[in-house]
């Protein structure tokens, strides 16, 4: 039974439609490892060989990967909402008692997306100290912890957008306590606060430009900001693993 | 079979001549020299992306289990009209508006904020960053002097404020500090360890405990007016 699967697989594998789509082609050898990674649009943001000190739990905590695990749960799970919601008041409130009576699987689909919302943001702090701890940031890293730090801000935003959306007491209440503290920035303070809230308090048009940041704008700037991240660790010479590790930037 | 090449190796080639090799010879100490060494490599496929793949099954399986046990809130439908008391920021931000409760906002919502992400992101462009050598291993005398100097005034500027949550990390970071200059004959190795970090490790270390202190006593021990309680007394 499983020698015919693996029989089906690999002739499947060889097909001229498989190897239209994947260009790495059938193979076990390192060549073809090495292109499975090279000629993937995707997958070549990573090198095609990885130091094995890197790899090892202590170096990084993984919190990097795990941090992208959290995005990418939050996008699974933030798409089928979104197939659920309305931004207008109230029927956003009432699209959450949806979730929660109506909706298969709605409470689910709402708690996991909430929870995986709170552990990115831990995680994306985390994955900060923890590269200042062992010193990654530093030359020729200077850069990719520039962009690891607007990331973190994107992140935060992202968050801080989803967090009205349910246009409850706590979601109200939390972005106008939030949004009153940019009043208080001298000159441009108010503005961009108006921006912002399409008007001088939270309301309907605050939703919508919320519900607009966080489900298109911000997600977006995030994509492109991760995918420049993760090639630059590989132009910049892999995870640092430790001292007599530094590496030159690469020219892959 | 092959088109005439477009091109001819020349006669006076440069070729011929000997090549002239020039070497640039750094100290080995100087920070541009970088060694490399590649140390053993694995295939990123699929050695790497197995092992980031199960990081991420391990996240989500955590994450779903959280899910089914506890629900996320959902309190009643928004009320302008309707102040909480207290009404609080999400988490990440409580830290910030428990600073609010003793600064102005200029201070405690812009100022702060804008100095934390400005220092961030200038860390790699500093030298002392990048260095990383013990702080007490050169001028220790003078440095143990100015530490001592910015710590006393920084606790006394807190205590003007009466701002008692930031000054208890900021204390137990400053006895560190002077804990690891202290020069013993026999240091055990936990003091080994604190006297050969830098000053960038002090200040990282000093700023994460007291956002994390900050930010949990804003989440669970802040009530109505911001009064301090107890979290289990139910009126966070």
């Amino acid at each position: 039974m499983a020698n015919s699967l693996d029989t089906h697989l690999a002739n499947i594998r060889e097909s001229r439609v498989w190897q239209s789509i994947f260009r790495s082609g059938p193979g076990g050898s390192n060549l073809h490892r090495a292109l499975a990674i090279q000629q993937n649009v995707f997958l070549h943001l990573s090198a095609v060989k990885i130091r094995k000190k890197s790899l090892a739990f202590r170096v990084t905590w993984y919190l990097g990967t795990l941090s992208l695990g959290g995005l990418l749960i939050l996008v699974v799970t933030g798409i089928p909402l979104m197939l659920y919601y309305h931004p207008s008041v109230p029927q956003a409130y009432a699209d959450m008692k949806d979730l929660q009576s109506v909706v298969s699987a709605g409470v689910f689909l709402r708690n996991l997306h909430r929870w995986s919302a709170h552990a990115m943001v831990l995680l994306v702090f985390a994955h900060m100290f923890k590269v200042f701890y062992r010193g990654a940031y530093r030359p020729p890293r200077e850069f990719n912890w520039v962009i690891g730090v607007i990331l973190l801000i994107v992140t935060l935003l992202l968050s801080y957008t989803g967090y009205l959306l349910p246009w409850d007491q706590l979601a109200f209440w939390a972005i106008t306590v939030g949004s009153n503290l940019l009043s208080s920035v001298p000159v441009l303070g108010p503005k961009v606060r108006f921006l912002m809230l399409g008007g001088n308090t939270v309301n309907a048009n605050a939703l919508l430009r919320f519900y607009v940041l966080h489900c298109a704008i911000l997600p977006l700037a995030a994509a492109t900001l991760v995918a420049i991240h993760f090639w630059r660790i590989r132009k910049d010479g892999g995870i640092y693993a430790g001292k007599g590790n530094a590496g030159k930037g690469q020219s892959q | 079979m092959s088109e005439p090449k477009d091109f001819v190796a020349g006669v006076n080639s440069d070729s011929r001549k000997a090549p002239v090799r020039i070497a640039f010879v750094t100290r080995r100490s100087s920070p541009q020299v970088k060694v490399r060494d590649d140390g053993d490599t694995v295939m990123a496929f699929p050695e790497a992306l197995f092992r980031g793949a199960v990081a991420i099954e391990v996240l989500a399986l955590v994450l779903v289990t959280l899910s089914l046990a506890w629900n996320a809130p959902l309190e009643e439908l928004a009320d302008p009209l309707l102040t909480p008391n207290p009404a609080k920021a999400p988490w990440y931000f409580l830290g910030l508006q428990e600073l609010l409760h003793y600064f102005p906002p200029v201070v405690a919502g812009v100022l702060i904020p804008g100095i934390v992400v400005m220092a961030l992101i200038a860390i790699p462009y500093f030298r002392i960053n990048i260095e990383a050598e013990g702080l007490w291993t050169r001028n220790r005398a003078q440095r143990l002097r100015i530490v001592t100097v910015v710590a006393a005034l920084f606790t006394l500027f807190l205590l003007f404020f009466q701002v008692y949550v930031a000054l208890v990390p900021t204390l137990f970071v400053a006895g560190l500090m002077l804990y690891s200059a202290r020069e013993a004959t026999a240091p055990g190795r936990f003091r080994r360890w604190l006297a050969s970090k830098p000053l960038s490790f002090w200040i990282m270390s000093w700023f994460l405990l007291s956002s994390a202190v900050l930010t949990l006593v804003g989440t669970f021990f802040r009530g109505p007016g911001w009064s301090f309680v107890m979290p289990w007394s139910g009126q966070i």
